[in-house]
């Protein structure tokens, strides 16, 4: 008979949201509660430095042409030695989506996202974050990696001084 | 003092104490709707003005009161200041027929816990409750937009379904206790509350004031989903808070006849009389808030099929057999 059914299944709703009335909520209190967020969350960007405490950026531009809402912008320069950085850099974080294809396309490692996700401020302007924002002392998530040690051919270092590199060959010792 | 001068007295005060405590029940029972809705849906809700968001319904007010208040330029002026107060005015004036305590005795007179005790009182609260549709046509008129008039269309159709089945409801309850006076009918039931002699009754009473109210499984005139507000879409800042604070006075007025009706008033044991009134009232205010977290909204045509076909014809039943039950006893 629908009219036992229809009352059972009106009063089973009742009961439902009975149940749920009862039940402890799962609001997070946001300012007094704050979740932990995952080592990979991905929110504010930081640059990194190599182990030696150089600047690991070197102004690839890369980041900037990942970027789909064009957020970042830098300008590149070389020092004596023939290392590259960035002259200035600039991340508009009140455009930033926080999608992580900067990091993902960063070649030394040197643009990393972090989990620190409250940088709100009043005004919009405080959101563009120049490069001494950005610049943080410490390696992030790569500790021991040097950019130049693994590729920077005859850069910082003499040739043949790096991690993956041979010493330079005669290449007339290989005459016959 | 003169005897009569106090008499005024007493009056001025009891009715001072029914209007504020009146409107204050209101703005809390928003407050606690919304908690109650909240922890149906796992949430916490309105905590932060004041210890327990306790402060939250004054923080509401003073925001209504702020705002800018906002008349359509081809609106209909005096109808739209009209239909606010129309809405709120018949909710309260039906309070005062309802006895919400025993008779106290103060210097050695009596003072009944009832505003206004009139030997018509339950048709009083019908002639009342039809005028309060009046706001919502009104106010659904006089904005000039189609979701407004729609609104006020469907509260005007809502009120012919459910309005003949409430009415009709009562019969058994005149019947059974020979007055239209509510004090009577409330001591008509000192030993035996008349939910027990006419279950069908209060279950047609309560599904008709749920559509008098307006509150969620028929709240056809507002109906966020299709006519953004219905009626009061068109109204802002105070005026909007008056049909707020009416639809909220509506609900505790509408428990507390339910009450009156079928629960025995302020009958009880043990508790004092006007505590086992408010406990009884505020409990059909749960029970509102409940369905309003549970139930969807019906459809327009059902309502009217509802209302017709099911519960007019059966509250004429549950009149020829309670005349036919009292005939026999």
């Amino acid at each position: 008979m629908s009219f036992f059914s229809d009352t059972r299944a009106i009063l089973g709703g009742f009961r439902v949201t009975l149940a749920h009335m009862l039940r402890k909520p799962v609001t997070i209190q946001y300012p007094e509660q704050k979740r932990t967020p995952y080592p990979r969350f991905r929110a504010r960007i930081v640059l990194t430095r190599d182990p030696d405490g150089g600047e690991r950026c070197v102004a690839c531009y890369l980041c900037s042409a990942a970027c789909p809402v064009d957020c970042i912008s830098m300008q590149s320069a070389e020092q004596e030695n023939g290392r590259r950085y960035a002259a200035w850099f600039r991340i508009n974080f009140s455009r930033c989506i926080f999608c992580g294809l900067c990091a993902e396309a960063c070649p030394t490692l040197a643009i990393q996202m972090t989990p620190d996700y409250e940088i709100c401020t009043r005004d919009i302007m405080d959101l563009v974050y120049e490069k001494e924002d950005l610049l943080i002392d410490g390696c992030g998530k790569d500790s021991s990696y040097n950019f130049y040690k693994h590729a920077g051919i005859g850069v910082t270092q003499p040739r043949g001084e790096g991690q993956e590199e041979s010493r330079p060959l005669d290449i007339r010792s290989l005459l016959p | 003092m003169t005897a009569f001068s106090l008499d005024i007295l007493l009056f001025a005060l009891k009715l001072a104490l029914v209007f504020f405590v009146i409107l204050t029940l209101a703005a809390y029972l928003v407050f606690a709707e919304r908690r109650v809705l909240a922890w149906v849906q796992d949430r916490k809700g309105p905590n932060r003005v004041g210890p327990c968001g306790l402060l939250q319904p004054l923080a509401d007010l003073i925001k209504l009161l702020t705002k800018e208040d906002v008349v359509p330029s081809a609106a209909d002026h005096w109808l739209f200041y009209l239909a606010p107060a129309m809405a709120a005015i018949p909710a309260i004036l039906i309070f005062a027929v309802i006895p919400f305590g025993a008779p106290l005795t103060i210097y050695g007179r009596q003072l009944p816990l009832v505003v206004a005790d009139l030997n018509v009182g339950l048709l009083f609260f019908l002639a009342l409750s039809s005028i309060a549709v009046y706001g919502v046509a009104i106010g659904g008129w006089a904005s000039n937009s189609k979701y407004s008039l729609l609104g006020g269309i469907r509260g005007l159709a809502q009120l012919i379904s459910y309005e003949l089945s409430m009415g009709l409801s009562l019969v058994p309850i005149v019947m059974l206790s020979r007055s239209f006076n509510l004090t009577d009918i409330v001591a008509a039931q000192e030993r035996v509350p008349f939910i027990v002699y006419q279950p069908l009754a209060f279950i047609i009473f309560l599904i008709s004031i749920t559509a008098e109210c307006k509150r969620i499984p028929f709240d056809l005139p507002e109906a966020e989903g299709e006519l953004v507000a219905g009626f009061h879409t068109e109204y802002s800042g105070m005026r909007f808070g008056l049909f707020f604070v009416g639809e909220y006075i509506n609900i505790i007025v509408l428990g507390g006849l339910a009450t009156t009706f079928f629960l025995g008033g302020w009958h009880g044991p043990l508790l004092a009389p006007v505590v086992w009134f408010s406990l009884k009232t505020l409990a059909f205010a749960f029970f509102f808030i409940w369905m309003r977290g549970t139930l969807p909204r019906l459809r327009y045509d059902q309502l009217m099929h509802f209302g017709w076909k099911v519960l007019t014809p059966l509250a004429l039943v549950n009149i020829v057999v309670t005349g036919w039950w009292l005939a026999l006893t």
